[in-house]
């Protein structure tokens, strides 16, 4: 069962950016921050070869990857057409300025 | 609040590329009903010729099916001419009684074909080649008729003719002309062209003038007569003299036409609720039968209809293309060659292989070619950007391809290329799948071509290729713009060049303002703007607008370039490729202790750490204790030296000492692309110093500047600019260059492409006679160099944006 944890403020997270969270012998999670405060987790590895999306462009409502540059939804993981295929991604909440994921 | 409601007249291509344009400016703006007389959603007219030829099927070349319409909420009524306009009113009415009223409307009737004013011209068997009801009406008729004739040598006459030939008749194509394809071709390159079409088996009457159309016994067309008495049997008749634009309704409804519905450069026609897009309309007295100006078209209509208000339609050269015949023929702009002209011409009949390239003022303003098209792309590009042409006169009809691109072997000519060869070096695309794309997708850019299939999406040495075939296949409607002409992405319609200008102009020093002010689409732009954006504010405004990290790319965020595992590549300065054994010591420490995969020597004469992890890049930079060699940036690379009068039997100058000079008075320096220096001490140039953006070779009396040069994706040699006797002035003529070319060049765009683009005229007038103003240059490129520090000993030292570098934890 996944539950809520606390894992850093909305301020740790820079604008049109990204931090990663790292987890024992998990894949690491990309949490985005939009240029309107709308936080967004994913699996930090790209669709298409696995690429860190956490290192991307942020614009909008989504990612650039920085390896070969697929655009990626940040509120469903999905790739934008034409390319085609999806990566995780993890419900988040804000409380106060604390951000939360729900993880197992 | 209801909707404004907008409806369309004519459901052909220059209309719904209008309502797509508009639908992705301003998607909720209306209510759109859409009429169409035709029972068929919106194809692609173009790909008429290969059905008829039996290359492609009706299916395949639908743009926008039923559903497309439904699913964007637009009303449509197919089948259903419109036949008044009742502008008082505002309501149009169809052929059946439906009416609907509009707050706006658009007219997009396209053409009519002309039809000759002859005796028997309304026969059965007599048709013209403009719908899916005349290819139909033609394959129906070769099934089981024998004899065609086509009346008209022009690109739509031929193509009717090789379509048929294809299905099986005897065909026969009348022309008043002296030769084909008389609009497109001169007379030598014609003769060729009707030589190769006889050898397939399609036969030519010229100069001959239709006076009848025989009935037969059938009731049916069975000849043709022409004004000298002679005749030809004809099961078939296909027209194809010319179109004219279909006006009628407009005329009726009162509003102003003039040979097409008059129309203002912002396709507004006299009345300012109606606008008109295609070929329907005369613009400054002109009309387009081609899709790449009707598109152009569709985008500033769109940008009106959305209430932008901005865009204006200001037509340029057109090109054009024979499709299908497998017969390579290419046009554009005027090659006709009159008044104060000269022309270039290659004449090998044998060879099958004829080129005239027309010069007007210094400037390319025409092309015909026939048999070899490789660089049809190439002389419409030089012909809208339309910059001096004498430096590369010998060169022109070389072609651009004269030297090869890299990386698919060296394969330039799109027409021979088998459909499984590969086009794509990066992204492994064959020649099969980007034709099929093109087809099936209904695509007429470049651009949508690497969306599509990826291809010349990575290091773009393979786009001239991509054009190529994108010609080959859609002909004059393949949007192949300049780079100047050519909006910056979606998110806005200014070319670089506007944008740059609007931001001196406006004085912006922000991302923030730059998109509120310049009405950008998105709030925050996208990943191929921001980059630009931040640049040009920082190389306009240095040391008043913020640089943006968030806008940069991951290497520039970071400051090492990223791998494909994610780790990072760190490249420690070097000035001019001198080091020293206690820098040698401590990066084999700094590598032991951090586990650093690989050390190599690099092609530009630096030592690179290869597969650091991102948490070590501040320790491994303090450690390191050099300054960062800007490795990852667009931004001063390496300044390659060699040995030089200091121990070289040969030198004449000291080259290392230059080299260093020259890289630390350029560190730092942000760049439209990547910029790379090379200074060798004698004519030998054992630096490489002809391949670089800016190369100095040390002679006897002095140094030789050359400027341009690229050692990458596209080999290009640099061009001579000056000689300098004085290590100063060395300096200060690159600086002046350099600092031209970060004021006035695209993003992305490298040293050798600005000069391809503004000319070595203008860049030696700014920089070598106007002395002043080099000073002046040279003087702004030190104040912006003078904000620029270390970035690895900014991390280390200060701490900025550790954040970066350490990840959170559960
Ligand atoms: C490290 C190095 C290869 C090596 O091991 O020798 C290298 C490595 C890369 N080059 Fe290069 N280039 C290297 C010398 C060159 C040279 C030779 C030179 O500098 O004398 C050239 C041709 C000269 C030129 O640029 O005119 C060269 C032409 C390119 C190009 C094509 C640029 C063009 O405009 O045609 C690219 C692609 C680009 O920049 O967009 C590129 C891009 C790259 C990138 C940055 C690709 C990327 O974006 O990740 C490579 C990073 C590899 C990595 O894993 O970190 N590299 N690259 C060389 C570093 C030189 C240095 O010391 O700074
Ligand atoms: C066989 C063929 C090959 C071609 N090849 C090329 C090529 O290689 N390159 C190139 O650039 N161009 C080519 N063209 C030209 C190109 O197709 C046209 O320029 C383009 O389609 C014009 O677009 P439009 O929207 O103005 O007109 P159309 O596409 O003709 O659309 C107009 C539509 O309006 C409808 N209509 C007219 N009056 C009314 C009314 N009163 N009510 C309702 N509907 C009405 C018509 O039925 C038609 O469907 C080719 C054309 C043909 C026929
Ligand atoms: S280092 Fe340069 S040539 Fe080698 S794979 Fe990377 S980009 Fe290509
Ligand atoms: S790994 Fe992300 S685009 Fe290739």
């Amino acid at each position: 069962m996944s539950e809520w944890k606390a894992v850093c403020q909305l301020a740790d997270i820079p604008s049109q950016g990204a931090r990663v969270l790292k987890r024992e012998g998990k894949v690491d999670i990309a949490i985005f921050r939009t240029i309107d405060d709308q936080l967004f987790a994913l699996h930090d590895r790209c669709p298409h070869k696995g690429g860190p999306l956490s290192q991307g462009i942020v614009s909008g409502r989504s990612v650039a990857c920085p390896l070969h540059n697929w655009h990626i939804d940040l509120a469903t993981g999905q790739a934008c057409a034409p390319d085609e295929g999806c990566t995780g991604h993890i419900a988040l909440k804000q409380e106060a300025g604390t951000v939360y994921l729900a993880l197992d | 609040m209801d909707k404004q409601k907008l409806v369309m007249v004519g459901n052909g291509m220059a209309g719904v590329r209008t309502l797509e344009e508009l639908l992705k400016l301003a998607p909720d703006a209306y209510d759109i009903t859409v009429f169409g007389a035709e029972p068929h959603a919106n194809y692609n007219r173009i790909m008429l010729s290969p059905v008829l030829t039996g290359e492609q099927t009706l299916p395949e070349i639908m743009l926008n099916d039923v559903d497309w319409y439904a699913d964007n909420g637009i009303t449509l009524h197919l089948g259903k001419p419109v036949v008044e306009i009742d502008r008082g009113r505002r309501v149009v009415r169809a052929a059946d009684g439906t009416a609907v009223p509009y707050d706006r409307l658009l007219l997009a009737t396209g053409s009519n074909p002309f039809i000759l004013p002859v005796p028997g011209k309304d026969l059965p068997g007599v048709v013209t080649f403009r719908d899916i009801a005349d290819v139909n009406q033609m394959i129906d008729a070769a099934g089981c008729h024998r004899h065609a004739v086509v009346i008209g040598g022009g690109l739509l006459g031929l193509e009717a003719a090789n379509g048929l030939l294809a299905r099986g008749m005897d065909v026969t194509v009348v022309h008043l002309g002296e030769w084909l394809l008389d609009r497109q071709l001169d007379k030598t390159a014609a003769q060729l062209l009707q030589q190769s079409l006889e050898a397939k088996g399609l036969k030519f009457l010229l100069q001959k003038q239709t006076a009848e159309l025989v009935q037969g016994e059938s009731g049916r067309v069975c000849a043709v007569r022409f004004k000298d008495g002679d005749a030809v049997p004809a099961d078939l008749v296909v027209m194809a003299v010319g179109i004219r634009p279909n006006y009628t309704l407009a005329e009726q409804s009162g509003l102003h036409c003039d040979r097409g519905v008059v129309v203002n450069d912002s396709l507004q026609t006299f009345d300012p609720r109606v606008y008109a897009v295609g070929e329907c309309v005369s613009h400054r007295g002109v009309s387009y039968g081609l899709v790449a100006p009707l598109f152009d078209m569709a985008k500033v209509a769109a940008n009106h209809l959305a209430n932008f208000g901005i865009a204006r339609y200001v037509p340029a050269a057109t090109s054009t293309k024979l499709k299908v015949t497998g017969i390579d023929v290419f046009s554009a702009g005027d090659f006709t060659g009159t008044d104060g002209c000269e022309q270039i011409t290659l004449s090998d009949p044998m060879g099958g292989v004829y080129k005239k390239l027309v010069v007007k003022d210094d400037k390319l303003v025409g092309a015909c070619l026939y048999g070899d098209t490789a660089d049809g792309g190439w002389y419409f590009r030089l012909i809208r950007e339309g910059h001096a042409v004498h430096e590369i006169r010998d060169q022109l009809m070389l072609g651009e391809g004269a030297i090869g691109d890299t990386g698919h072997q060296g394969q330039n000519r799109a027409m021979g290329m088998p459909d499984e060869a590969e086009v794509c070096g990066c992204n492994g695309v064959c020649k099969g799948s980007i034709v099929k794309a093109i087809q099936e997708k209904g695509l007429f850019t470049v651009d949508d071509v690497k969306k599509h299939t990826k291809a010349a999406s990575s290091c773009g040495s393979c786009s001239g290729l991509v054009e190529q075939i994108l010609i080959n296949c859609v002909g004059g409607a393949a949007d192949v713009k300049p780079k100047s002409e050519k909006a910056i992405c979606g998110c806005s319609d200014m070319t670089h060049g506007q944008l740059r200008q609007a931001i001196r102009d406006k004085h912006l020093t922000s991302l923030a303002d730059t998109f509120r002010e310049l009405a950008w689409r998105s709030p925050d732009g996208c990943a191929s703007c921001r980059p630009a954006v931040n640049y040009y504010l920082i190389s306009t405004w240095p040391g008043e607008a913020k640089d943006d990290p968030q806008s940069r790319f991951i290497n520039e965020r970071v400051h090492a370039n990223i791998q494909k595992d994610g780790t990072y590549s760190v490249v420690p300065r070097m000035w001019g490729g001198v080091t020293n054994p206690s820098e040698l010591r401590r990066i084999a420490d700094v590598a032991d202790k951090y586990d650093i995969p690989m050390v190599k020597v690099t092609g530009g004469q630096r030592i690179d750490l290869l597969g650091v992890k991102k948490e070590d890049l501040p320790k491994v930079w303090q450690e390191l204790d050099m300054p960062s060699g800007h490795a990852y940036g667009k931004s001063l690379r390496t300044v390659k030296t060699c040995v030089g009068s200091e121990f070289c039997r040969f030198g004449t100058q000291d080259s290392t000492q230059m080299g260093i000079d020259l890289e630390k008075d350029l560190f730092g320096m942000w760049s439209p692309a990547k910029v790379k220096l090379a200074v060798s001490g004698c004519p030998r140039n054992c630096a490489e110093s002809g391949i670089k953006d800016v190369g100095i070779i040390g002679v006897d009396s002095g140094w030789e500047l050359y400027i341009g040069g690229n050692g990458g994706i596209k080999t290009e040699v640099a061009e001579f600019f000056c000689k300098v006797k004085t290590r100063e002035e060395v300096m200060e003529y690159s600086g002046a260059f350099l600092q031209l070319y970060r004021e006035e060049a695209f993003y992305l765009e490298r040293t050798v492409h600005f000069l391809q683009r503004v000319g070595m005229d203008f860049i030696k007038q700014r920089v070598l006679q106007d002395e002043v103003g080099r000073s002046e240059l040279y003087a702004r490129l030190k104040f912006a160099l003078s904000f620029e520090q270390d970035p690895w000993a900014e991390r280390y030292a200060k701490g900025v944006a550790s954040h970066e570098f350490a990840p959170l934890t559960v």
